[in-house]
C-alpha cells in the first residue's frame, strides 16, 4: 500500500508494503536488548498492568451486555458480574419477535439500505477521485477546496431542504433519501481517501497505458482502479459501518416500522418496553451490533489504515 | 495530508501554481467533468442548492403545509428569548468542551502507553479501538441508559462497596456527564491517529535527547509535544465539530426529550424537536444555520491559534 505513512522517511524503515504494524516497536526492542535491565522490565510489566486495567475497563460494559442477555431478567438488576449459571435463550427469541415484524426484516432493510450506499460509495467517489488527482482542469482548485470544505459540513445545515426536496418527491418512507446522496458522492470524506491513494500509485503506469492508446475511462477501470483495491475495501468498511448505525437519516425518513431499519427499529423497541424486559432489548441491541463487529473484526487492518492515513500529515 | 492541512495550504500555495499546472494544454476538462458529474450534480442539488434553501427558509415562517411566509430577522430575534435553545447551547459548549478535551487526553495517553515496543500491541489496539466503531450505534446508548440507570450496572457495582449511587441519566446534575462520558468512551479513533503519528518521529531525535542527559519528561515537552502537535490540532478541529453535532446518544438515553429537566437537550436535538416535531421549519432552518456559524467559528478561532503552539516541520 503505498500511503504517506510509507513514503516518509523513516529511519527503520523496511520494505513490506500492507503490514502496517509495529516496525518501530521492533527497533527499539532489539536495541533495548543490549541492557535489558530489570528497571526496564518492570517499567513494561506496569505498562501492561495500565493497559490491561484500561481495557478491561472498556471492554466491560459490552462483555457484561453479552452475558446479560444470556441471563433471566431479573438478574440484570443485581449481577454485576460476568459468571453465567445457564445459558438463557429467552431473551433473543422474545426480542426477535417482540416488534411488529420480526427483527430479520429491519436487519433486511438495514442490509439494502448498506448495499446501496457502499454501492453509491465505492463509484461516485471513485470518479471524483480519479478527476481530482490525475486530471487537469479549470477550477479545479477551487472544486477540491469546496470539496474539502463539505466534510466538515454539519448535516443539520442541509438536512431542512432536502427533507422538503425529498418529500415532494414522494421519497419519504423509502430508502432512495438515504442512498442517492451516496451515489452523488456526498461523503466526500471517502474522495479524500481516495485521492490521496490515488497520488500514491505511479503516474508512469498511467502514462505508459495512455501510450499503448488507452483513454480515461479506460485507464480509471483497467489500470487505477485495480490498484486501488485497499482504499475501496476500507471505504466499503466504513460505509458500512457508518450506514448500518446511522440514526438520524432513518429517524427522519423512515416513519413506517415496514420500512425501520435496525437503529430505529430499536429505538421503538425502547420507547415500547417498560424496564422489566432489558433481557430482550440487550438480545436486540448484540444482534444490531454483531455484523459491526464481524466486519471490525476481519476489516480491522483497513479500518486502522484508513484512518491513519487519512488524519496524518 | 490531512484534509485539514491540505486546506491550509491551498490558501498558503495562493498564486503560485507548480510547473503541472502551468501547463495549460494538458487539460482535459471534458473528461474530468464526467468523472466528476456525479459529485457535481450531488454538490449542486444535495449540498449547496439545499444549503441556500435553508439560508431563505430560515427568514421565513414554513410548516410545511402552506407556503413560506417572509418574515425577516423574525426567527433570529426569536432565538435571543428563547431559554430553551439557550439552555441547549450552554449544554452542547458543556458537551463539547469538556468531552472532546478529556476523550484527547485519554487517547493521546494510552497512545503514548502503547508507542513504546509493547508485546501484544495489535491486540490493546483493538481492544481500545473497538468502543469507537460502536459508540455512535443505538444499542450503545440502550447499553449506557441501562448502565447509569439507578438499578443499572454502576450502582450494582457501588452497592458492593456499600455505596448507594444516583440514577445518573435521571438525575439532572449527573445526565450530561454519563453521556460525556460515553464520547470519552470511544477515544479509539483519535488513539489510532496519533499512534501513526508518534510512529513518524524519528527515533534519532530521541536518540540525541538521551544522549544530552534530557529525562523523559524533557523529551516529551520538547520533542514529542512539538512534533506531535499538528496531529493533535487535527483531532481537535474534528472532534470539535463533530461533537458540535452529536444526536444519537442524548436522543436515545434521554428517551427523544433532552430530559431530565433539559439537561441533556442538545443543541442539534431541539433543532431535530423544532423541525421535525412541531414542523417549525423556519425557525429550524434558522437554527442550523446558527450551528453552522458555531461551528465555524470555532473552527476559525481554531486556526488561528494553532499559529502559536502548533509546529509544523516544513
Amino acid at each position: 500500500m503505498t500511503t504517506k505513512l510509507e513514503t516518509l522517511p523513516a529511519p527503520d524503515k523496511t520494505p513490506g508494503a500492507g503490514k502496517p504494524t509495529n516496525r518501530k516497536p521492533k527497533v527499539r526492542e532489539s536495541r533495548g536488548t543490549l541492557a535489558f535491565s530489570r528497571a526496564q522490565r518492570s517499567k513494561a510489566l506496569m505498562k501492561h498492568a495500565i493497559l490491561i486495567v484500561a481495557g478491561g475497563l472498556m471492554i466491560y460494559p459490552l462483555l457484561w451486555m453479552v452475558v446479560s442477555s444470556l441471563r433471566p431478567n431479573e438478574l440484570i438488576f443485581r449481577e454485576p458480574g460476568l459468571w453465567l449459571n445457564s445459558l438463557e435463550m429467552g431473551n433473543y427469541t422474545d426480542g426477535w419477535s417482540a416488534l411488529t415484524h420480526p427483527f430479520g426484516h429491519y436487519m433486511l432493510n438495514s442490509a439494502i439500505v448498506v448495499l446501496g450506499s457502499i454501492l453509491g460509495n465505492l463509484i461516485s467517489c471513485s470518479m471524483a477521485a480519479y478527476a481530482f488527482a490525475r486530471l487537469q482542469f479549470t477550477g479545479k482548485k477551487l472544486f477540491f477546496g469546496i470539496m474539502l470544505l463539505t466534510i466538515m459540513l454539519p448535516f443539520h445545515v442541509i438536512i431542512v431542504p432536502q427533507y422538503i426536496l425529498f418529500s415532494q418527491i414522494g421519497w419519504v418512507n423509502t430508502f432512495w433519501p438515504l442512498i442517492v446522496p451516496k451515489l452523488l458522492a456526498t461523503d466526500a470524506f471517502f474522495v479524500f481517501l481516495m485521492v490521496q491513494f490515488i497520488r500514491g500509485i505511479p503516474k508512469e503506469l498511467d502514462e505508459a497505458a495512455r501510450i499503448d492508446g488507452a483513454g480515461h475511462p479506460r485507464i480509471f477501470l483497467r489500470v487505477i482502479l485495480p490498484l486501488m483495491v485497499p482504499a475501496l475495501a476500507t471505504t466499503t468498511i466504513f460505509t458500512f459501518i457508518w450506514t448500518w448505525n446511522d440514526f438520524f437519516g432513518a429517524l427522519i425518513y423512515l416513519t413506517d416500522p415496514d420500512m425501520f431499519t435496525v437503529p430505529v427499529a430499536l429505538r421503538a423497541f425502547v420507547d415500547s418496553q417498560s424496564a422489566t424486559s432489558w433481557g430482550s432489548l440487550f438480545a436486540m441491541s448484540i444482534v444490531s451490533l454483531l455484523p459491526v463487529f464481524l466486519v471490525f473484526l476481519f476489516g480491522q487492518r483497513f479500518l486502522i489504515k484508513g484512518i491513519a492515513t487519512t488524519g496524518i500529515k | 495530508m490531512s484534509a485539514i492541512s491540505e486546506l491550509s495550504s491551498i490558501s498558503r500555495r495562493k498564486g503560485k501554481a507548480t510547473a503541472e499546472e502551468k501547463k495549460a494544454n494538458g487539460r482535459d476538462n471534458k473528461a474530468a467533468y464526467i468523472f466528476l458529474l456525479p459529485w457535481l450534480v450531488g454538490l449542486v442539488a444535495i449540498t449547496i442548492g439545499p444549503m441556500l434553501m435553508s439560508l431563505y427558509l430560515s427568514f421565513t415562517d414554513y410548516n410545511l403545509l402552506q407556503p413560506p411566509e417572509w418574515t425577516g430577522l423574525d426567527n433570529f430575534t426569536r432565538m435571543l428569548s428563547d431559554a430553551r435553545l439557550h439552555n441547549s447551547l450552554r449544554v452542547t459548549f458543556t458537551y463539547v468542551f469538556v468531552g472532546v478535551p478529556l476523550q484527547l487526553a485519554v487517547a493521546l495517553l494510552i497512545a503514548l502507553v502503547l508507542d513504546k515496543g509493547l508485546r501484544g500491541l495489535p491486540f490493546y489496539r483493538s481492544v481500545f479501538y473497538l468502543p469507537s466503531l460502536l459508540g455512535g450505534s443505538v444499542a450503545v446508548a440502550i447499553l449506557w441508559k441501562q448502565i447509569f440507570g439507578t438499578t443499572g450496572l454502576v450502582n450494582q457495582v457501588l452497592a458492593m462497596f456499600g455505596i448507594q449511587g444516583p440514577g445518573w441519566i435521571s438525575d439532572p446534575s449527573t445526565a450530561l456527564g454519563s453521556i460525556i462520558l460515553l464520547h470519552v468512551w470511544t477515544f479509539g479513533a483519535p488513539m489510532i491517529i496519533f499512534l501513526a503519528g508518534l510512529r513518524q518521529i524519528p527515533v534519532m531525535y530521541y536518540e540525541a535527547a538521551k544522549v544530552d542527559g534530557a529525562s523523559t519528561l524533557q523529551q516529551f515537552r520538547r520533542i514529542t509535544m512539538p512534533m506531535l502537535s499538528p496531529i493533535i490540532f487535527f483531532n481537535l478541529v474534528l472532534q470539535i465539530i463533530g461533537s458540535f453535532q452529536s444526536f444519537t446518544q442524548a436522543f436515545i438515553v434521554s428517551g427523544g426529550n433532552g430530559g431530565p429537566s433539559d439537561s441533556t437537550m442538545f443543541f442539534t436535538l431541539y433543532l431535530y424537536q423544532k423541525g421535525f416535531g412541531q414542523f417549525d421549519m423556519g425557525y429550524a432552518s434558522a437554527m442550523a444555520w446558527f450551528l453552522l456559524v458555531i461551528i465555524g467559528v470555532f473552527t476559525a478561532i481554531n486556526f488561528i491559534a494553532s499559529k502559536y503552539w502548533v509546529f509544523y516541520d516544513d
